[in-house]
């Protein structure tokens, strides 16, 4: 029998300088910041979105008229560009962002893995592609892609032209996969070390111990800085009306365009746009938050 | 069956043999020349101050630790080589954390199971039969099913022995496993550790458990500042320490 009287030790803290036996903390470092912008747009009051509505609704009687066109007459234009500007504009930035987001996590996934590789080379140069496209202004990346890409591939006798738009997709996905990269390495530090060397210890292989016990883990954990960036993706798409390509700032522009550039159809026509952007993610912000706090109690 | 050729071992030989084993983190040199035996079925008790470098030895048991210099040899194979056979040492030699490391996303059950089936490839069948039967070894029938987050600390810890166990290894390790413990659990987890040491399993712990140390310990390890200051049979060490660091630790801890 364990003797019933007290044994003595047993209260006491286990104190260690050994670095093995340290936690680590749950949160990992690249985590909380993340999710910076669905924590603003998510915390604005719904009544924003209505806010915004009425003060276009306003327009008409805030603005002073300053030629004969009057506000009435640009929110009619407007009201007839919408279903254009919807259909042929908006739907094609949540194709960019789609795509966009497919493309740069499949990537940033890959990157990410190479992170935390074994071989110090592998993780070196993976840490060091991360850096250099997070830290690099969107638009110049955009530029950089447009301008030297080739706008046609000749593959044997067949020329496969590459649209702008593409091209526009790959530029964008670049940061987009820097920063799913960073979520992933984050992710994945952020699982204790403590399961690392209990599948070592049952002699799991490195490809075992990543995909059965590491990821799986911290899958969800994932979740929330994704959609964030998402987000934040689908925020930069009008990026790409600098380039020409066809979407709602470039098709309102043209729009403004048909009914001669009158002054007073700036504000309806990008305050159209500015709602419809607040419409859309205002959500995803809203579910991000919701997800992150769910997630975050599992731990 | 096996690839790996066992060479031949000698169970009279020690199961396992440390000779001189150095490790240093940085600066610090933790462990500075450890020797000791031991033999099939013994049950080694290593205690010490905290940072005296237990945990660090017995890490290197099993190769989760490298160390520097010195010799290891579990069932004669030697651990300290470049291109070491962990799979075949990790098979042999299972070990329990203090903060029992249970995956959190399985079942008590599948904890138990994923690395034979995994690992050794065994018929899951076969694997669920033999993990259902050590739950209940260890006293958590019923709670097959349930998820760690679900259990208690005591019980997480007999999973995690049972997880090791299902591994069939010939020496276990418990590196300071009810020191995360609240009395109370304490032990439940040591009335398992007793029954399998009871059952001939060789097992070495760092333990700050004294009153236990003294009741299952075939001989006692006691290190500061990775060096063995003292060591004996529990009938002798606790009664008759020499070493005046020895005596003030017992002092302190008695």
């Amino acid at each position: 029998m364990i003797r019933t009287r007290a044994i003595p030790g047993i209260g006491r803290d286990p104190t260690t300088d050994l670095p093995v036996l340290h936690r680590c903390s749950p949160v990992g470092a690249g985590l909380a910041a993340d999710l910076a912008f669905s924590r603003w747009l998510g915390s604005r009051s719904p009544w924003v979105l209505l806010g915004l509505a009425a003060l276009l609704a306003a327009w008409p009687f805030l603005a002073h008229a300053q030629s004969g066109y009057s506000t009435a007459r640009a929110f009619e234009a407007l009201w007839r560009w919408i279903p254009f500007l919807l259909r042929d504009g908006f739907a094609f930035n949540i194709l960019i962002s789609f795509v966009t987001m497919a493309i740069g996590t499949a990537a940033g996934v890959v990157l990410g893995l190479w992170q935390i590789a074994p071989s110090p080379w592998v993780r070196r140069t993976a840490w060091a592609i991360t850096q250099t496209f997070r830290n690099s202004p969107w638009l110049v990346l955009l530029f950089i892609v447009m301008l030297t890409f080739p706008f046609e591939i000749r593959i044997g006798d067949a020329i496969v032209p590459i649209p702008d738009w593409m091209k526009a997709v790959l530029g964008l996905a670049l940061p987009v996969m820097a920063n799913v990269s960073e979520v992933v390495r984050g992710a994945i530090q952020s699982v204790p070390t403590g399961q690392w060397e209990a599948s070592e210890s049952l002699a799991f292989s490195r490809r075992q111990t990543l995909w059965r016990i590491i990821l799986p883990q911290c899958f969800k954990r994932m979740i929330p800085p994704w959609m964030n960036w998402y987000a934040i993706l689908t925020m930069a798409t009008p990026l790409v009306s600098l380039l020409g390509v066809e979407e709602i700032v470039t098709l309102s522009r043209q729009a403004m365009e048909a009914e001669d550039n009158h002054p007073e159809l700036l504000m309806p026509f990008y305050g159209f746009a500015l709602l419809v952007f607040f419409a859309y993610c205002y959500p995803i912000a809203r579910w991000t938050i919701r997800l992150e706090r769910r997630f975050a109690v599992k731990l | 069956m096996n690839a790996i050729v066992e060479t031949a071992w000698d169970p009279s030989q020690p199961i396992v043999a440390l000779r001189d084993v150095h490790k240093s983190f940085g600066k610090l040199e933790v462990l500075k020349g450890i020797s000791f035996d031991v033999m099939k079925g013994e049950v080694v008790c290593i205690i010490g101050p905290s940072g005296s470098g237990k945990s660090t030895l017995i890490r290197c048991v099993n190769a989760l630790t490298p160390f520097d210099a010195g010799s290891i040899k579990v069932e004669g194979q030697e651990v300290n080589v470049a291109h070491l056979d962990k799979l075949a040492l990790r098979k042999k030699v299972g070990i329990v954390f203090q903060q029992y490391n249970l995956f959190p996303h399985k079942t008590a059950l599948e904890n138990v199971m994923m690395a034979p089936v995994l690992v050794l490839k065994e018929p899951k069948d076969e694997v669920e039969a033999r993990a259902r039967a050590l739950i209940r070894k260890v006293r958590l029938e019923g709670k097959e099913d349930s998820y760690p987050g679900e259990l208690s600390g005591g019980q997480q810890q007999r999973v995690a022995i049972a997880r090791s166990l299902a591994m069939r290894p010939d020496i276990m390790l418990f590196d300071e496993v009810t020191a995360a413990l609240d009395p109370e659990t304490v032990k439940e987890v040591l009335v398992t550790i007793r029954e399998l040491a009871a059952e001939g399993m060789t097992c070495m712990l760092v333990t700050h458990e004294m009153g236990f140390a003294r009741e299952i310990a075939n001989h006692i390890y006691f290190t500061d500042r990775g060096v063995i200051v003292e060591h004996g049979p529990p009938a002798t060490f606790f009664t008759e320490a020499k070493d005046p660091r020895t005596r003030e630790f017992l002092s302190q801890i008695l």
